[in-house]
Order: C-alpha cells, then sequence, then structure tokens
C-alpha cells in the first residue's frame, strides 16, 4: 500500500498483479478465452429463454445458433458489414487504451466516458469554426479534441495527487458533470438554429475524417486508433516515461524512493488517459456524427473498462478486445432483425465475461492449465 | 490528562455548540425578516417562505432514492467493501417490484402486490449484493471491477427484459401506494407544520426512510455490531485479533447494504412512479453515493446530504413551476435546468478536494482481507 501523504488516498488502488492476474501470457489467453466462451454461453441460455418468454412463445433450443449466426453475418458478410465492426471498434480502441493506460500506472479511470464527451464536444466546436483544407483543420480538431479530454483527465490526476481526493470518485462524479454541462452549451451557446433537435452546427468539410472504404462508412478513424495503439504501447514499454508509469503503479512507495515522482506521474497519466478518451470522442464526431448532439448518451467508457481488462491492460489486447466487442455492437441490430433477441443481451454478454476475466480465481481453479505455477504471492494491497 | 476531565471539556464544548447554533438560528431569522423589507432581495425571500414550502413534499421524494443508496454505501463501506454497483442493484430491484406488481396486482389485488413487490425488489438486490460481496470479499476480484460488472448487467438484463416481458405486451403497473393524508390543522401549524407536512405526506417507504436511518445511526455507533462492523471497515487486522470474524461481518454488512438499495428501487416503481423505463434510474445510485461522501460515512449525515440534494433538484422545478420575481428572483429563473443537475456533483468534488472540510472514507474501504498478510 502506498504510504500517501493524505489519508483520503488509502485503499483502493488497483493493485495490477491481481486486476491482470499472473502466470504466463499462454494461460492469460486460455482464461480470457474461456471467459468469452462463458459469456456466449450465458447468452445462449437467455436467447432460449427469451424464445420462450418473448412474443414467440415458443421453446427453440437452436435460438442461439441462429441469433449468434445473423450476428456474425451482420458484423462480417460482406465489405460493409466489416465496415461498420471497425467503426463500432474504433471508439472502444480509444475507451480501452485510456483505462488501461490508467491501470498501467495504478488508476482506475472510470470517467472515460465524461473526457469522451469533452473530447468530442472540443473537436465539434473546433470542427465548425477552422475553415482550412483538410488534412490542416482535421489535425487541429483532433488536438483539440485531445486537449478537451486531457482537460477531463487531469482534474481527477491532480484532485488525487495534490489533495488525496480517490480518482474512482471523483471521475464517476466529473462523468455527470461532463454530461450536463455539454448538455447545456450544446443546447445554448453553441446551440445549431436551424437544427431540429438540439446540437451543434455540423463540422465544416475539412474537418470530416474522410472515408478510407468505397461504398461503406468506414472513416479514417480506426487508422489513427491503430496508429495512438502503437504510440502507447512505444510509450509504455521502451522509454523511461513509460517504465516510470509502470513502476509507479507496480509499487508507489518503491518508486518514490527510486527516485521517481508518484505525484507527477499520477497527473500525466490521468491526463492522458483522458487524452486517449477525447480522441474517442473525437473521431466519432469527426467520423459519424459530424455534430456534437446535446443528448449524447454513450457507454463507451464503461465498455472501454471491458475492453482493457479483457485486453489485459496491453495495447495490443485492447485492440483485440475492442474488435471482439465491435463484432458484437455491429451484429446485434442484425441479430434482433433475423430473430427477435432483443439487442442488450450484447450488454449482458459483455458483463458476463467481464464477470470471469475480473473473477478469473474461478477459471483457474476449473482448469489446471490456466493456473499460474507455484505459490500466489501475497497481495500486495493487504495493508 | 484524566478521562473525568476530557469528558468535561467535551460537555462544555457541546454546551457551547448549542448556544453557537441557537445564535445562528436567531441571526438567520433575524436575517430573513429584515430582507423581507429590502426590495431587492426581499420577494426573493417571500417567495423562498411562501411559494416553496408546499413544493417541500417534492424535496422529500427526491431524497428518498438517494438516501436509500447512500445508506447502502454506507453499510458496505463502513465495513470495507467499496460499492459503485448501486445504481445496478437500484435499477435490478425497480424493474422487480414493478414487475410483480404489474403480474400480482390482477390476482392478488394493488396493495398485497405492492407489499410482496418490496419484498422481491429486496430479494433481488440482496442477491446482487451477495454477488458483490462474493466477488470482493472472497475471490477477492478487484470492487470497482464488480460493482461495474454489476451495473452494465443491470443496464442491460433490465432493458432486454423489458422489452421481452412489458413493451411487447404493453404490460401496465400496480397502483402506486398511498400517500398519507396529514390533517389540514398539522399543516397550518406556523414553521414546522410544512416541514411536518413534507415528511409525513409520503408513501410508507419514504417514511421508513427516516425511521431506518435513526436507528441506523445509532446501531452504527452505539452498539456492537456497529463498533464491530466499523472495526472490519477501519482495521480488520485488529478487529480480526479480538476474534471478530471479518470475512462474516463484511458479508453481512454488504447484503445488508443490498437491502437499502432494494428499498431504493421498490420506491422507485410502486411509490413515485407507476411505470419502468430503460435506464429510469438515471444516475441516482451514483449521486448516492455522493451523498454518502458529503455526509461523511454516516446515515445522518448521508439523509441531510440526500435532502439538500433533493433540495437543489426541486429548486429546478419550483422555478419552473411558479417563478420567483423581482430581480434576484429573475437571476435565479435564468439559471439553466442543467447547472441544478450538476450541483450535487460539483458540491461533492468540492468535499472530496477538502476545500471545504474533508471527507476522509473508513481506513480499509475497499481493500480485501488477507488473514495472511502482515501488516
Amino acid at each position: 500500500m502506498t504510504e500517501s501523504a493524505n489519508p483520503g488516498a488509502a485503499g483502493l488502488n488497483v493493485d495490477a498483479t491481481t486486476l491482470l492476474g499472473g502466470g504466463s501470457l499462454g494461460r492469460q489467453a486460455i482464461v480470457t478465452g474461456i471467459a468469452i466462451v462463458l459469456g456466449l454461453l450465458i447468452g445462449a441460455v437467455l436467447i432460449v429463454l427469451s424464445g420462450v418468454i418473448g412474443p414467440a412463445q415458443s421453446f427453440d433450443p437452436t435460438l442461439p445458433i441462429a441469433g449468434y449466426a445473423a450476428l456474425l453475418e451482420g458484423a462480417l458478410g460482406g465489405p460493409k458489414a466489416i465496415a461498420n465492426t471497425l467503426n463500432s471498434a474504433t471508439p472502444l480502441i480509444f475507451t480501452g487504451l485510456s483505462v488501461a493506460f490508467g491501470f498501467r500506472a495504478g488508476l482506475f479511470n472510470i470517467g472515460a466516458n465524461g473526457q469522451l464527451l469533452v473530447g468530442g464536444f472540443c473537436a465539434a466546436i473546433v470542427g465548425t469554426s477552422v475553415a482550412l483544407p483538410f488534412p490542416l483543420a482535421a489535425i487541429v480538431a483532433i488536438l483539440a479534441g485531445g486537449l478537451g479530454g486531457a482537460l477531463w483527465g487531469f482534474i481527477p490526476g491532480a484532485l488525487k495527487a495534490w489533495r488525496g481526493a480517490h480518482e474512482v470518485v471523483t471521475t464517476i462524479m466529473l462523468n455527470s458533470i461532463a454530461f450536463l454541462l455539454l448538455n447545456l452549451l450544446a443546447s445554448s451557446i453553441f446551440k445549431d438554429q436551424g437544427a431540429t433537435f438540439p446540437r451543434t452546427p455540423d463540422v465544416l468539410p475539412g474537418s470530416v475524417l474522410p472515408i478510407i472504404l468505397v461504398n461503406t462508412r468506414l472513416h479514417a478513424g480506426i487508422l489513427i486508433a491503430l496508429a495512438t495503439t502503437f504510440v502507447v504501447w512505444f510509450l509504455l514499454f521502451k522509454t523511461t516515461l513509460g517504465f516510470e508509469i509502470r513502476t509507479v503503479g507496480a509499487n508507489a512507495s518503491a518508486a518514490r524512493y527510486a527516485g521517481m515522482r508518484p505525484a507527477f506521474i499520477t497527473i500525466l497519466t490521468m491526463s492522458l488517459a483522458g487524452a486517449l478518451a477525447g480522441l474517442g470522442g473525437t473521431v466519432e464526431i469527426l467520423g459519424i456524427t459530424k455534430n456534437y448532439p446535446a443528448e449524447y448518451i454513450v457507454n463507451f467508457g464503461f465498455d472501454g473498462i471491458a475492453v482493457a481488462l479483457l485486453g489485459r491492460a496491453h495495447p495490443f489486447g485492447v485492440v483485440g478486445a475492442a474488435l471482439l466487442f465491435g463484432v458484437m455492437r455491429a451484429g446485434a441490430g442484425a441479430m434482433q432483425r433475423a430473430t427477435d433477441i432483443p439487442v442488450d443481451i450484447i450488454s449482458i454478454v459483455q458483463a458476463v465475461i467481464l464477470l470471469f476475466v475480473a473473477a478469473q480465481i474461478i477459471i483457474q481453479q476449473l482448469l489446471p492449465a490456466a493456473r499460474p505455477k507455484g505459490p500466489v504471492e501475497p497481495s500486495a494491497a493487504a495493508a | 490528562m484524566t478521562a473525568a476531565t476530557s469528558s468535561v471539556a467535551v460537555l462544555r464544548r457541546d454546551a457551547r455548540l448549542v448556544w453557537i447554533g441557537v445564535a445562528i438560528g436567531l441571526i438567520v431569522l433575524a436575517l430573513a425578516a429584515l430582507l423581507l423589507d429590502v426590495p431587492y432581495l426581499g420577494s426573493f425571500v417571500d417567495w423562498l417562505i411562501n411559494r416553496v414550502p408546499p413544493l417541500s413534499y417534492l424535496i422529500v421524494q427526491y431524497a428518498v432514492p438517494i438516501a436509500f443508496g447512500a445508506l447502502c454505501g454506507v453499510m458496505c463501506e463502513r465495513s470495507g467493501v467499496t460499492n459503485i454497483g448501486i445504481e445496478g442493484m437500484i435499477l435490478t430491484s425497480a424493474f422487480v417490484a414493478f414487475l410483480t406488481g404489474a403480474y400480482l396486482h390482477t390476482v392478488v389485488g394493488a396493495p398485497l402486490a405492492a407489499i410482496i413487490g418490496i419484498g422481491t425488489a429486496i430479494v433481488a438486490a440482496m442477491l446482487l449484493s451477495t454477488l458483490h460481496a462474493w466477488l470482493s470479499i472472497t475471490i477477492k476480484a478487484d470492487q470497482i471491477i464488480s460493482g461495474t460488472v454489476i451495473n452494465i448487467l443491470a443496464l442491460g438484463g433490465t432493458a432486454f427484459f423489458n422489452q421481452l416481458l412489458v413493451s411487447t405486451t404493453r404490460l401496465s403497473g400496480t397502483n402506486t401506494l398511498p400517500r398519507l393524508d396529514v390533517p389540514n390543522e398539522l399543516a397550518a401549524v406556523p414553521f414546522i407544520g410544512p416541514i411536518i407536512d413534507a415528511l409525513l405526506n409520503q408513501g410508507p417507504i419514504a417514511m421508513s426512510l427516516i425511521v431506518l436511518v435513526v436507528f441506523l445511526q445509532i446501531m452504527l455507533f452505539r452498539s456492537r455490531w456497529g463498533l464491530r462492523t466499523r472495526a472490519v471497515g477501519e482495521h480488520p487486522k485488529a478487529a480480526d485479533t479480538v476474534g471478530i470474524d471479518v470475512v462474516r461481518t463484511r458479508y453481512r454488512s454488504v447484503i445488508l447494504g443490498g437491502v437499502f438499495a432494494g428499498l431504493a428501487g421498490a420506491y422507485l416503481t410502486l411509490e413515485q412512479f407507476n411505470s419502468f423505463q430503460d435506464n429510469m434510474t438515471g444516475g441516482v445510485g451514483f449521486i448516492g453515493l455522493a451523498a454518502m461522501i458529503f455526509g461523511r460515512w454516516t446515515p445522518l449525515g448521508a439523509y441531510g446530504a440526500a435532502i439538500l440534494f433533493g433540495a437543489v433538484q426541486s429548486m429546478q422545478l419550483a422555478v419552473r413551476i411558479s417563478p420567483p420575481e423581482g430581480d434576484l428572483g429573475g437571476i435565479i429563473s435564468a439559471i439553466p435546468p442543467q447547472v441544478f443537475g450538476m450541483l450535487p456533483y460539483v458540491f461533492t468534488i468540492i468535499v472530496l478536494a477538502g476545500v471545504v472540510g474533508r471527507a476522509v472514507p473508513p481506513a480499509a474501504d475497499g481493500i480485501p482481507y488477507d488473514k495472511e498478510a502482515r501488516g
């Protein structure tokens, strides 16, 4: 446990070893795979149940197969479907990276949703006012989005480092504040007077992310997401700063004795995590909606927690997990149209997967191959 | 210093506090009377005194689910388990209560259906809190993630079954639980009349809240049970050493917390509204968390914070229904509703940042207990 200068900061720090699980990459992959299979199995049970209690009123044990087939067809059948899947995965890559980045420094960024909103709003506003040709205006808008998110991440980082306020609680509060504040701004000062519902004006053509696959809606956001993933990986694992971040996350006291600066790292990490989430909102606004609607209700930030955990807080793992969730999100609509299974089954499956990843000890006990060798290290969090 | 002298000092301090309280009260009353004559403020104070009291029952109404959510948080965190899944627990139990009422009121009649609905809501929330307890205490999984799982599961699960069972069949709920009629003579008493009216002109769940708050406050801070509960939240190792079963105490507290979350849910669909909408809690569990912090992890404090947050929310409604007059009234009316919505969260951040007072959580909050660990 860190010896914080402040009692308010005691407890609750993310313990990377319990969170991410011990063991080799292979064992982690087994645990993750089993969690996904269990999630889909429990989803299948609910799908059968939905046939019985739903309007159809029939017991159909093959309904899960039909449902999942429709989901896969809707997500991967043809270029248009794949484009939608990649578009769905894009914001999740960003929020997943944001949460994973926080995990690495021992911080739990539950505020990715708010940071995403602020980033998206800033990008929308800058995108409507900067009249430059295409790449320049888009770059300025993207930078604005990243900065907006960074600001919303800086606040909980500074509150934690300087005042000892726990980031989980402050980011929960900041999520709600962000939504209400932007709801107010988008329906008053920045409102598009011609629009039928309160929203900001459409961004200028120079800021819109271009379509990168003809006849689909695939926008350049996925490329930005993949490039960002590489940058985050490089920063975390190939630079001194990344080493410092991971050391503070592993043991803040040891890091302090080694001459590192936990307070500075906390603020920096939360700001960068905020920037990553803000970029997620930015590509979503510049690529999909083109404006910021006052009632912009999204759950990317909370899905990002699941993505980060499923991806073991590793940037490349995050991309894989985001793609999996992207498949589910993009295919859910087609599944509902084909089989009347409500799209919300996806959220249940995701929650169950997250449950089994968080409680991986259950899987480890069921399966000897997934068990880490040797005695389990005593938890660093026990005070 | 001996124990005797220190307790005398405490008594003296208590007496001084009472006098300070009385003095502040008198000054406020005098100021209010004076302000009524000030042209600029007068009409606003007049509005506050004469128009807002009829709306004060709304304040209590807004406060009920927040306060129950906060009580859930108090029980969990006092015993050392963080719970951010309160929102999901409330949403689930609201849905279960609605379903129970909707299916049973044609069979057993509305009053009995509502009572059974309260029961099923509590059971549903207790099941979820047992899951949370098992994940956080036995499995020692990360408690924030456990709470997140419950929130996602509740949001998706209630929407899933809502679409299957309610939206497609147009299932309608049972009647809302009736409110107590307060005699006019009692409500007409100056000053305290409106307050009594606001507190008592409520349904059974809202009224049970006040009793539960006081009871829990006394139990937590004046009973052996409360001392043990707080001990495992502050220093589980020490509690274990003197023979308190840390794991059992934590389980009990978290599951008891679930009872309160269940009551919050039942209140929403059986007493306040007669219907269920997807994500109808809309963050009330998180405001409850804020009220818990604002109230310094005590039941009475949390209730006070819930009333304050409820007042802020109904202020927004009061301004819309009967706008205050005068210059200051105009300014108040011009404040956008979102600002009122933001205030509870802003207050909580200010308190957490220690700008005004400081909120310090129980020392072992969020840390799984490891019997073998040194420390």
